[in-house]
């Protein structure tokens, strides 16, 4: 017999869908299926049942072969490999809960690495910015009942956030939205004719990388200032009709994702967005939310900002945070030649660094904490498998809008297995003992 | 002026930070006193004489300190920060935050620095015969309070994120510069003497730019307002006016909205 688990959160994208259903054998030993998740979801909810999942830590061997190896060894090795470094980086944290992240930061402080989540690859830029000048924000709740013009900027929620659409951002009918789609405009602006271009109002198709001459555009069209007569490929008529679209909504609420974050200029096109927000606001109620990709991203920031005070690229090794993204950054630093050890715990380096940090992370001692074989395990020198959180563990998210959820257990984890928190737990313990503190 | 010799020995594994290479932590002591400052690599504290060899002596104020350094020194960081008076030559490429918050004195670099040198800067002198990174003259992240003071002069080229935050003093590039210059500046001059690529005075609430060379595309939020007759660090010439950003709050002086001003010589 099967029973079937309701409210079930979803642990891949940071829209956190909150409303699966799973099919569970009756003795929580198998998942057998996934309702109202996307493809990307459900995947994630039944990869964890895949008969080749590595259920034991491995070493990596001389000849390039693994070896497997208990657990405890594979504490002491990680362990050992943090506490001798003179600077550790300790990357990743995205993919796990609050617990763990929270536990992982307690070794930091212990061994004086460099803490690094994967916003120096994604959203790190947007928090740079909201440093500079702040951020009106909002939650998805808000966006659902009121958001009446909605603007995508370099995102493709159609492809990477499925049912961000549907939940909260163009289709659903909401307190102050009844109408749902009709009830709202949609502006996209992509240098590319993507999914989600092709359902919006408007398609600002701008010319690759003129995104914060675009933005300053529009700041300047909402002061009825003279503009060029073309804007980053964008005639200027167009750009004084998209600022009176946006200035004659109700609710508008800007979209972006890494199209702005990681383009040219970084920082300074959020920053600019984020002006645009706030200038929007002067005509009407606007907000701005960046589309977080990992589902507990959000929540590293969060904790680490509640440890430490910075949200990513947080360098502990003099004993006190630091933080300067360029000098404290994974790839700066790895590239760079400026840590000793590699430690990397839910997210995939291996797959989206560029090659020459790959290549460090290759040469120096290394761990990779994934329920997963991926690039990043690949060229490590000790894989610790953990069970799944959000599906074999529960815990703490957050959102892509801030608000922390819980997610929950469904299925038994393989007999045997740890959790990252357990695991981190013993390092902990471990490195305390050889620092004698 | 009394001046002490440093010349590294030993290259450190990964990076080190060597903020105590500042007139003002060597002031008042003698060569076997200064070997004894704390130097940093990750987490571990050195001393200075662990990676220097030191001559010579200090003055008694920062004032009267002369610091050489040489050697290869690129995988230094943080030489003259927050120093406040005296001088320092380098005599080698170095890294990241040189002069960083310096209020005081004199650095010449006889070389290239890396990211960050000037960071925050309040008075004072830099100088680099070489090309600077990116950040020159730029706030402190979160910081709205960029450079305050001073000057620095790069006789080659720099990188992006040029002035960031600017409020004051100047920045002399004899070279080319990357994108991003004087991104919410409030005052301060900036010369370009080569070309610039774009995004120049974006979000630029007052203070001054000037380009002699080109310009490969220029921010929406500038207008043009005529051509002036000026000299510019000793290069007389015709220049464009133009005035920005248009997008950007700014004060009013007598009733005159003031503007950030980006200049770009007119060739003839």
């Amino acid at each position: 017999m099967t029973k079937t688990v309701t409210d079930v959160i979803c642990p891949f994208c940071g829209t956190l869908c909150d409303d699966l259903e799973v099919v569970v054998s009756d003795d929580n030993k198998q998942l057998l299926e996934v309702y109202n998740a996307c493809a990307i979801g459900a995947e994630k909810f039944l990869h964890s049942q895949a008969k080749d999942r590595i259920t034991r830590p491995r070493m990596r061997q001389e000849d390039g072969s693994w070896k497997e190896i208990s657990y405890d060894e594979a504490i002491e090795y990680t362990a050992k490999m943090l506490a001798d470094a003179k600077k550790p980086l300790m990357y990743g944290w995205s993919s796990t809960n609050c617990e763990a992240q929270s536990v992982g930061s307690e070794i930091g402080e212990a061994v004086g690495a460099v803490m690094d989540n994967t916003a120096t690859v994604c959203h790190g830029t947007s928090l740079i910015a909201v440093q500079d000048i702040g951020i009106p924000s909002c939650t998805l709740g808000e966006v659902k009942n009121r958001a009446d013009r909605i603007l995508f900027w370099g995102c493709n929620p159609a492809h990477a956030h499925p049912r961000h659409m549907s939940r909260y951002s163009i289709f659903p009918r909401g307190f102050f939205t009844g109408k749902g789609h009709a009830s709202r405009k949609v502006i996209v602006v992509d240098p590319r004719p993507t999914d989600t271009a092709s359902i919006a109002d408007v398609h600002l198709q701008i010319e690759q990388g003129r995104d914060y001459e675009l933005l300053d555009a529009l700041r300047v069209a909402f002061k009825g200032e003279k503009l060029p007569d073309v804007v980053a490929g964008i005639p200027k008529a167009k750009i004084y009709e998209v600022a009176e679209t946006l200035k004659s909504g109700r609710f508008a609420i800007i979209f972006f994702g890494m199209g702005v974050t990681q383009s040219i200029g970084k920082n300074h096109n959020i920053d600019a967005a984020i002006a645009v927000t706030r200038d929007l606001n002067e005509y009407t109620k606007a907000a701005i939310m960046p589309m977080r990709g990992h589902y507990n991203v959000t929540g590293s920031g969060q904790v680490w900002g509640w440890l430490f005070g910075f949200p990513y690229a947080v360098d502990l090794s003099r004993g006190f945070a630091r933080y300067n993204p360029g000098e404290t950054t994974s790839n700066d630093l790895l590239r760079r030649d400026e840590v000793d050890a590699v430690f990397v715990l839910g997210s995939d380096p291996g797959a989206h660094f560029p090659f020459s940090s790959v290549k460090k992370i290759y040469d120096l001692p290394s761990v990779a904490i994934d329920p997963h074989e991926t690039p990043t395990t690949e060229v490590c020198k000790v894989h610790v498998p953990v069970a799944f959180v959000g599906v074999e563990i529960g815990g703490c998210a957050y959102r892509m809008d801030n608000v922390p959820i819980e997610t929950r257990k469904v299925v038994d984890a393989p007999e045997g297995m740890m959790t990252d928190e357990e695991f981190l737990t013993h390092v902990l313990a471990r490195v305390k003992e050889l620092k004698g503190v | 002026m009394e001046t002490v010799t440093l010349t590294i020995k030993n290259q450190p594994g990964l990076y080190l930070e060597a903020d105590t290479i500042t007139p003002d932590a060597f002031a008042g002591k003698k060569a076997e006193e200064i070997v004894d400052l704390p130097v940093y690599v990750g987490r571990e504290q050195h001393r200075l004489g662990d990676f220097f060899d030191v001559s010579g002596k200090a003055g008694a104020t920062p004032a009267e300190t002369k610091i050489v350094v040489g050697g290869d020194l690129s995988r230094v960081k943080r030489i003259g920060q927050q120093m406040t008076g005296g001088e320092i030559v380098v005599n080698s490429n170095t890294d990241m935050y040189v002069g960083a918050w310096m209020q005081g004195g004199k650095i010449t670099v006889n070389g290239n620095v890396d990211a960050f040198a000037g960071t925050g800067m309040k008075g004072g002198e830099i100088t680099v015969t070489g090309n600077a990174g990116n950040y020159l003259g730029a706030a402190y992240r979160g910081d709205w309070r960029g450079m305050a003071g001073g000057k620095i002069s790069v006789a080659g080229n720099a990188g992006s994120d040029l002035g960031t935050f600017m409020n004051g003093g100047e920045i002399v590039v004899g070279g080319d510069v990357d994108v991003h210059v004087a991104t919410h500046a409030e005052g301060g001059k900036i010369v370009i003497k080569g070309n610039a690529k774009s995004r120049l005075g974006g979000q630029m609430v007052e203070g001054e730019i000037y380009v002699f060379g080109n310009i490969d595309v220029m921010m929406p939020g500038f207008a043009y307002r005529e051509d002036v007759d000026i000299e510019v660090n000793g290069t007389k010439g015709r220049f464009a006016l133009y005035e920005g950003d248009l997008g950007e709050r700014h004060r009013k002086r007598k009733g005159q909205k003031i503007y950030g001003k980006l200049y770009q010589l007119v060739k003839a």
